[in-house]
């Protein structure tokens, strides 16, 4: 029961942070209609530009130059290239971001090299006892962090003039328009915040248990595709749910690894995908999706 | 005539290798309610778009002619642009945002205008005065509505900017004649509160009630264009929209006379079936 309540927990915490990633790529779907496949080099880049900031400032401010930085490279993504394809096809766009990522995330591992970058974070390897559980500082740190964001935008998402002019474009671009709401402001803000995002949960990518930020903390990320997919590619809550889904996931296959050997090892990796399949065979627009993929 | 508001001059547009307007000239003087009535693709829709900046969303686009609001061009110009020179669209169809709440709706269409909370209030005063119902239902999302109170709502939002020329299209779609005849009366109380209205409709019976100057489109092009009153009058109108005259009786709506005059030349057989 220990061991169950204790993977729970750094489930949910996983999961709140591929929740923090899926959120982004679902805002700039519904704002932009781009399926973001560079959604992961964001990442890397918003984590790296806070582990080099690292070297000369302290944590906080380093962090914050990493959020900074990624929501700006967001915003160029989107003014620099995404603009130009407005209107065209969707697979068109997503093909055009697939081209992004690769561009970027070969620049980032040439300048990332093999080095492994540490965050020199204030948890460090220590441990909190909450009654007969054991739990990384790390994960609590994430999963309050996370859930802080979350709630924010949720909240900014609701009651804001951004947040209805979000969802506005998000319903009917055209019709958006006609009510003199700015769709390019629209989409490079959606930009920004998924950058935004995406650097706090390079973040907790990186810290313990994991040894640090080097070129693959991008393919970590990935996993947050199939937390999107799983909620649904433009449902916010789905993002949410998705996430926790997939954080859980993996956290239980993990743990279980040795009960699971049948399936063969690294089941843990595997299962968010396999989660995907089966909800996407029984809802094919994801659990709380109105689109398809294939509508795209 | 006073100073025109809206002046359309010459206005060509088209969808790619489309040609949907060819040189329309329209003037909507400050103040009135005019009318531009026409069939199925007559082009109504694609001048409404022209004139708010929507056309690129169709793939459309102005190749010539102008458009001027009070003096200054507009054509070529972003939608929010147009929004805040004072010209609001409410879209065929009405397209409210239906997974948004009735509030929050109206609030979307507050984004656009200048003069922030207090400008904001009174446009929400004077819109929930003109649709109480709105007041009712403003937790609900606005799908749930039935369709005139989408109407409603859909010309309530295009209010909260406060606009000084509303552009309508086809707001009597699909209603009821008692709720149709209602959207007539409203927009006539929009427009003695100081808003000029260009109206769209293929119920030319009623806009033509509510209008003092109104256009005919047909094929791209403006086919007559006087005062209301004088166009009711005319025989072209009375058979062709009116459904007025020997044909009278077979159609209900002035959209059928138009499309039953079309296929009056030289329909297939099928199509007479069809509309049998
Ligand atoms: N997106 C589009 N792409 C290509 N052609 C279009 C498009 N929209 C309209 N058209 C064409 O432009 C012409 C004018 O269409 P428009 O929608 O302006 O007519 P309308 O008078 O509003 O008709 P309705 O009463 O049916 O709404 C038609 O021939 C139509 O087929
Ligand atoms: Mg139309």
């Amino acid at each position: 029961m220990t061991v169950f309540s204790e993977l729970l927990i750094i489930g949910v915490s996983l999961g709140s942070v591929y929740a923090l990633i899926a959120l982004g790529f679902v805002i700039i779907f519904k704002s932009t209609e781009v399926v973001n496949f560079a959604h992961a080099s964001l990442l890397l880049a918003g984590g790296y530009a806070a582990v080099q900031a690292r070297e000369h400032m302290p944590f906080w401010l380093a962090l914050l130059a990493g959020v900074v930085a990624a929501a700006l490279l967001g915003v160029a993504l989107e003014f620099l290239v995404i603009r130009r394809y407005r209107g065209r096809d969707h697979s068109v766009l997503a093909i055009v971001t697939i081209g992004l990522d690769i561009v970027l995330l070969t620049e980032l591992a040439r300048q990332i090299g093999p080095d492994i970058f540490s965050y020199r974070d204030p948890w460090g390897s220590r441990l909190i006892e909450l009654g007969s559980l054991t739990i990384p500082q790390t994960r609590v740190a994430a999963l309050i962090t996370a859930a802080a964001l979350i709630g924010i935008f949720l909240l900014a998402f609701r009651f804001t003039s951004w947040g209805v002019s979000m969802r506005a474009a998000a319903e009917h671009r055209e019709t958006a328009a006609l009510m003199g709401i700015r769709l390019g402001w629209v989409s490079a803000s959606a930009w920004a915040v998924a950058g935004a995002l995406a650097a706090v949960a390079a973040l907790f990518l990186s810290v313990f248990p994991t040894t640090g930020l080097d070129r693959d903390t991008g393919l970590v990320a990935l996993k947050a595709f199939p937390a999107a997919i799983i909620g649904g590619l433009d449902s916010t809550t789905g993002a949410l749910v998705g996430g926790l889904v997939v954080g859980i996931t993996e956290a239980m296959a993990t743990g279980y690894q040795n009960d699971l050997s049948f399936l063969g090892s690294g089941i843990g990796e595997l299962a968010p995908y396999l989660v995907m399949v089966l909800v996407l065979l029984a809802r094919p627009a994801g659990l709380f999706g109105t689109r398809e993929l294939s509508r795209v | 005539m006073g100073a025109a508001a809206l002046r359309v001059q010459g206005l060509s547009a088209g969808y790619g290798p489309v040609r949907a307007l060819s040189g329309v000239t329209v003037e909507v003087p400050e103040g009135a309610v005019t009318a531009v009535l026409g069939g199925n693709g007559a082009g109504k829709s694609t001048l409404l778009r022209a004139i708010s900046g929507t056309l690129r969303f169709h793939g459309g686009a102005i190749t010539a002619g102008t458009v001027e609001f009070g003096g200054r061009r507009l054509d070529g110009r972003a939608p929010a642009r147009i929004v805040a020179a004072g010209i609001v669209q409410v879209p065929e169809g009405r397209q409210v945002f239906a997974r948004m709440t009735v509030a929050d709706n109206l609030r979307a269409g507050s984004l656009g205008a200048a003069g922030g909370r207090a400008a904001e209030r009174r446009a929400r005063e004077r819109v929930l005065e003109l649709f109480p119902v709105l007041a009712e239902r403003a937790r609900q999302r606005a799908g749930l509505l039935s369709g005139g109170e989408q109407q409603m709502l859909a010309m309530g939002r295009a209010l909260m900017a406060a606009p000084r020329l509303l552009l309508l299209d086809e707001p009597s779609l699909g209603l009821a004649p008692m709720m149709a005849a209602r959207i007539a009366d409203t927009v006539r109380e929009i427009n003695s509160q100081g808003t000029s209205v260009l109206l769209v409709e293929q119920n030319a019976a009623l806009a033509l009630k509510v209008a003092t100057h109104a256009v005919v489109l047909e094929n791209g092009a403006v086919a007559l264009s006087g005062t209301a009153s004088e166009l009711a009058a005319s025989d072209e109108v009375r058979r062709r929209y009116l459904g007025v005259g020997h044909e009278a009786g077979s159609e209900d709506t002035a959209a059928g006379a138009a499309v039953f005059a079309a296929h009056a030349d030289g329909a297939p057989p099928t199509l007479r079936r069809w509309s049998a």
